[in-house]
């Protein structure tokens, strides 16, 4: 472990979780250790189960730890801060809201002007044009998690987490997302934290991928991806290191 | 032959008043007056300057009776709602007071507050306080992990949070126990008034029957309020419709 650098965004050390549950301890997280620079794209598998989600919670502020630290800039993390903002798997819009109040949501302190205009972008930047006036309950679930991400960024957030963000999504409407996700991340250069239990997912999207075990998680292997966007899915090294994920989750990758 | 929707219910209640005028006239009796005879009853209460008067004094005590119970038991039951303490230690005692009927509180009623409005008054609120406290509990319980976790994470202040997350988001659930409540009071509304006011639709009844025999005007005292009943219901049902309540969790 190196000290704190320029780059350096987030310190997670001896991250520990036990739950207590009808009398007895389960454990969820043991011994996280994991750096994060800014502006890295950093993805979080395991198998389903295993903790990945109360990993980005307590990271989020969401659940306290009970053992480790998390800290983030050099400040220690006791709760949800807006400077970070959580990416949920559904229902995280809020469906009384049309599409410019759930930007607009965390932007009450901004006067009129500005609010409108960071509205007006973000609803620009996730493609919702039109929209504006729309409530949650007349979009589609890809559009919906797009305006769950353009809330989050409106608040202009060091920290994005997502937790299986586009889980709920038909296969179609993932590829896509997940290009807008890259297109929005590459112009905005935010530092993403995104669990998913999709490989593929991980391995076009991230800079490195975290593994996790099965419960207790812990980190089984931290994989550098080391090839430039846009990635070509059919190239050698990318075949590789999603071969390299499967085996590291224990999936045979014969169907 | 086509008939729009909304005419057909009106047609149905034509034939059914038509039923009804043909029986009484073949079997002519004390048990029941004809339509025609509650028309007049109704006619004559107009004319009396008493029909005014009466739903005038019935919907004031229904007013006052569950707006009271909405100002105290809303707050109450959400605030109860969020702090798990707070409900587990209220729920006994709400379960217990809830099943007692709003009449069996009559005797207190007229005892503490003699034969007024202020006993109509009281009876109402308490027939809407426990169904409304419970409504708010559970509405503030049923409120998606999600909402409130998404609001603490953009920082809101508490007074901020109540605005502008849990208030609209227990909104669809507390408008269908307002409606389903609304309806619990006129049902109070009418036997109070049997018993503890001298006006109103409930006193009409009794006092009809009491002063003469008179059921055209016991039957079109209940026409009345099942009239007024069914407003009250559409209006609420109106409130319901209003775009940014109109949201369900089943719905998004």
């Amino acid at each position: 472990m190196t000290e704190a650098g320029a780059g350096q965004k987030m310190r997670v050390e001896h991250l520990g979780m036990v739950f207590q549950r009808d009398g007895g301890a389960v454990s969820a997280l043991e011994d996280i250790n994991l750096d994060v620079s800014a502006g890295e794209f950093v993805c979080i598998v395991g198998p389903s189960g295993c903790g990945k989600s109360t990993l980005l919670n307590v990271l989020a502020g969401f659940l306290s730890s009970t053992s480790g630290s998390v800290t983030i800039d050099g400040e220690a993390v006791t709760g949800p801060d807006p400077r970070r903002i959580l990416v949920f798997q559904e229902r995280g819009v809020f469906p009384w809201l049309t599409v410019e109040g759930n930007i607009g949501f965390g932007l009450s302190k901004l006067s009129r002007a500005e609010r409108e205009a960071r509205i007006a972008h973000y609803v620009q930047t996730v493609r919702l044009q039109g929209f504006e006036k729309a409530y949650p309950a007349d979009l589609s679930g890809g559009m919906k998690q797009r305006l769950q991400v353009a809330r989050a960024l409106a608040v202009n957030p060091d920290i994005l987490y997502l937790d299986e963000p586009f889980g709920a999504l038909d296969s179609i409407t993932r590829v896509i997302m997940r290009g807008e996700l890259l297109r929005i991340w590459q112009t905005e250069r935010r530092t993403i934290l995104f669990v998913t239990h999709d490989i593929d997912e991980a391995v076009q999207l991230a800079d490195r991928v975290i593994v996790l075990s099965s419960r207790p998680a812990r980190i089984k292997e931290i994989l550098a991806i080391d090839i430039p966007h846009p990635r070509n899915i059919s190239s050698p090294r990318y075949l590789e290191l999603r071969d390299e994920l499967l085996t590291q989750i224990g999936l045979a990758y014969e169907v | 032959m086509k008939l729009p929707v909304w005419l057909r219910p009106l047609l149905f209640i034509a034939v059914l008043l038509a039923l009804w005028q043909v029986a009484i006239d073949r079997h002519p009796g004390q048990l029941l007056p004809g339509p025609i005879g509650v028309a007049k009853g109704i006619l004559d209460l107009l004319q009396h300057g008493l029909l005014l008067k009466y739903v005038v004094a019935s919907l004031f005590r229904v007013t006052w009776g569950f707006g009271l119970a909405v100002v105290v038991a809303i707050p109450l039951g959400l605030m109860l709602g969020w702090h798990r303490r707070g409900q587990m230690a209220a729920y006994p005692i709400v379960q217990l007071f809830r099943p007692i009927s709003p009449l069996a509180w009559i005797p207190l009623a007229i005892l503490w507050f003699g034969v007024s409005d202020l006993a109509a008054i009281f009876l109402i609120f308490v027939g809407c306080f426990f169904p409304l406290l419970l409504t708010a509990m559970s509405a503030v319980h049923n409120i998606p992990a999600v909402y409130v976790n998404a609001g603490r994470n953009f920082g809101l202040s508490s007074s901020a949070f109540v605005s502008r997350v849990l208030y609209p988001a227990v909104i669809p659930q507390l408008l269908t126990g307002l409606r389903l409540t609304l309806g619990i009071a006129w049902l109070v509304v009418v036997a109070a008034e049997m018993i503890s006011v001298n006006s109103g639709l409930g006193f009409l009844i009794v006092d009809a029957r009491n002063a003469g025999n008179r059921y055209d005007l016991v039957v079109a005292g209940m026409v009345l309020i099942g009239a007024i009943g069914l407003m009250l219901d559409l209006a609420m049902r109106s409130l319901e419709r209003v775009r940014s309540f109109h949201w369900s969790i089943s719905e998004d």
